[in-house]
């Protein structure tokens, strides 16, 4: 793998702006500041980092109800999902999304998803709409172990499969369905083996390795791109929190959650990077001030931003019908 | 004038599109070579080939959901179901995402596909197999809800609905298929939520959908030798849905009886009652009459299916509790 320092460099940044905007996001929750449901994806950064590194702006991705780590990897910009989360009119939905329905069509970014596997069926048809046009672009589809149990997963995979449509599925293994550990909501170790059902490429990689990641996806994209079909990627990586903020996640083991913390993506990044001499120690410190003082301005921002207007709750259900907006 | 079936005519509508557009497309199961379930699609596929008339497996949630990954892409995907109660394999794809997205996401990313769905009893399919299930996807928000009954409606119906930039269920009463009726030589689209007068009378009036027009239509003719002069309406689209030409009717006839083949229970129907009562009580001379299907699962016995759905005949005794 060649990777310039500079590509390295953003990816680190790419990694710690999702860890502070999510650390951020669960501050405010605890404060009340952040209202509804949050899912964070602290501990699976370098899975987002390593697959969109890979791609072009004009790609498509489809994310999950844990999305914010890919809509801040494919580009998101920090403000707008932090009024979203806020349910500020300056939000990316105007206020009416939330953190499991942020989209951005101008970065290819189709969605977070509260309906878990629903983003894979969406991914197949961005494929198809991307090889019926021949734009070239490819669809990154995220989704977690639990989601491989899911009709659409086998649907969507399928498909993908007998019309060679250039999609790259990313599983990110983080051990747990909500409550239910891999363990137990399924009989195989490895969810790249289902692929051969599929006759197409299973790897399974490191998601706590940025560089792994990186690799299998560029070799995924490449053959999507060639419009030689998909690839299934599992990634293996752990949810630090919770299911959402508020589990107490008490069905994760102590020793478990130890031995995965120690393998932290970024700190592993942060090590590489200093070991090989991209940077120094005060180098990273000063990522780390630009990072935190991004997302102030985020959050800054959200907080200055006015709640929607009434009569938008009406708006934006079809293109050209308004409905009525008194309920009596 | 052409004549032609109501197939015929909702082919027709997606053919002049396909030439018009080339990102309009076709999927579903044996949408291609075989034309079709109900054959609908017929030689579709032997004039745009497989790329554009797309057989998919048997994976309806599989085919909802790429019409709106398509959709939500630049496409114009038709998404065929061969029956509307293959429906509940793909609703999650249709009522939580294509209904959806465009809300969830702040107006900025449009959905405009079709989805086609074949619905009633009447050849003995049983109870999977013969629903008609338009109020499931009325409740919908984000969803338009549109239902020919003739040739001709179908025809300019459709023609609306490919070019519609939201999601539209497209419903069609499979025992109107074959059912012949002039079409206009123009190209004319129908807009979404334009009611149809489909005979005139000052006497009753009766708000029909689907196939339900055609009973009503006979039951109007029967009650004319009688000397009683029945209005039908054919709302044609249930969502947007035309109350101005409802209720006019009925403030002319101030008798309403409302007819669908949906079981009774939760029916749009219900829905069509209620805003009448509702808003132009005052006009009504009596309650609203409701006819539906009986509250029972569509059995496939011959003489008990055609107990349990409406026909004219009682039409006629609804119509007669108001005169």
């Amino acid at each position: 793998m060649n990777l310039e320092n500079s590509r390295i460099i953003d990816m680190y940044k790419t990694m710690l702006r999702i860890r502070k905007f999510e650390e951020k996001a669960m501050n405010l929750f605890a404060e009340g500041k952040i209202p509804g449901f949050v899912h964070l994806y602290i501990g699976e950064e370098a899975v987002a980092t390593g697959v969109t590194a890979n791609l072009n702006t004009n790609d498509y991705i489809t994310s999950t109800h844990r999305g914010h780590g890919h809509i801040i990897a494919k580009g998101g910009d920090l403000k707008y999902m932090m009024a979203e989360l806020f349910g500020k009119a300056t939000g990316y939905c105007k206020g009416k999304g939330g953190s499991m329905h942020i989209a951005d069509a101008t970065r290819g970014i189709l969605g977070a998803n509260g309906i878990v596997g629903a983003g894979q069926n969406i991914a197949v048809g961005a494929g198809l709409s991307a090889k019926y046009k021949g734009t070239g672009q490819v669809c990154a589809c995220f989704f977690g172990d639990g989601s491989t149990n899911q009709g659409t997963f086998h649907e969507s995979l399928n498909l993908a499969s007998i019309w060679k449509l250039p999609v790259v599925f990313i599983c990110e293994n983080n051990m747990y369905g909500i409550s239910m550990s891999q363990s137990r909501h399924q009989a195989i170790q490895d969810i790249s083996d289902r692929a051969v059902a599929y006759n197409i490429p299973g790897v399974t990689v490191d998601g706590n390795d940025v560089f792994a990641v990186y690799e299998a996806a560029n070799e995924a994209v490449k053959r999507a791109r060639a419009m030689q079909g998909p690839t299934l990627i599992e990634c293996k990586t752990y949810r630090h929190r919770g299911h959402f903020e508020g589990d107490p996640a008490i069905y994760k083991p102590e020793e478990e959650q130890k031995e995965w913390l120690a393998k932290d993506p970024i700190k592993r990044l942060e090590s590489f990077i200093v070991e090989n001499k991209i940077q120094t120690v005060d180098e990273i410190n000063e990522i780390n001030e630009e990072i935190k003082r991004e997302i102030l301005d985020a959050v800054e921002f959200a907080e200055n931003s006015p709640e929607p207007a009434i009569d938008s709750v009406v708006e934006d259900i079809y293109t050209d019908i308004v409905e009525e907006v008194n309920l009596v | 004038m052409r004549r032609m079936t109501y197939a015929e005519a909702i082919r027709d509508a997606m053919r002049i599109k396909m030439k018009e557009d080339p990102d309009v497309f076709i999927l579903g199961e044996d949408v291609g070579k075989f034309g079709g379930c109900f054959g609908v699609t017929g030689t579709l596929y032997d004039e745009f080939g497989e790329d554009r008339v797309r057989d998919t497996p048997i994976s309806e949630s599989a085919i909802v959901g790429c019409a709106v990954g398509a959709a939500a892409t630049g496409l114009r995907p038709i998404a065929e179901l061969m029956f509307i109660d293959f429906v509940t394999v793909g609703m999650d794809q249709l009522i939580n995402q294509a209904a959806k997205m465009r809300y969830m996401f702040g107006g900025k990313i449009t959905v405009p596909m079709v989805v086609r769905l074949p619905v009633g009893a009447g050849f003995q399919a049983a109870a999977q197999h013969s629903q008609s299930l338009e109020a499931w996807l009325t409740h919908v928000p984000g969803l338009k809800v549109v239902y020919p009954s003739t040739p001709q409606d179908a025809f300019g119906l459709m023609l609306s609905s490919i070019e519609d930039d939201n999601p539209v269920a497209f419903i069609e009463h499979k025992m109107l298929y074959g059912v012949s009726g002039d079409v206009d030589d123009e190209v004319k689209k129908i807009p979404l939520g334009a009611a149809d007068i489909k005979r005139e009378g000052k006497d009753v009036t009766v708000i029909a959908t689907g196939k339900m027009v055609h009973e009503a239509l006979a039951a109007a003719e029967e009650l004319a030798k009688e000397g009683l002069e029945v209005e039908v309406v054919d709302p044609r689209t249930l969502y947007p849905l035309d109350k101005k030409t409802i209720f006019d009717s009925i403030r002319k006839t101030n008798k309403a009886v409302v007819v669908t083949e949906e079981i009774k229970r939760g029916g749009y129907a219900g829905e069509i009652s209620a805003m009448i009562s509702e808003e132009i009580f005052d006009s009504l001379d009596a309650p609203v009459v409701r006819l539906g299907a009986l509250n029972a699962p569509i059995p496939f016995s011959t003489k008990l299916e055609q107990y349990m759905i409406p026909n004219s005949g009682d039409i006629i005794k609804g119509i007669k509790k108001l005169v």
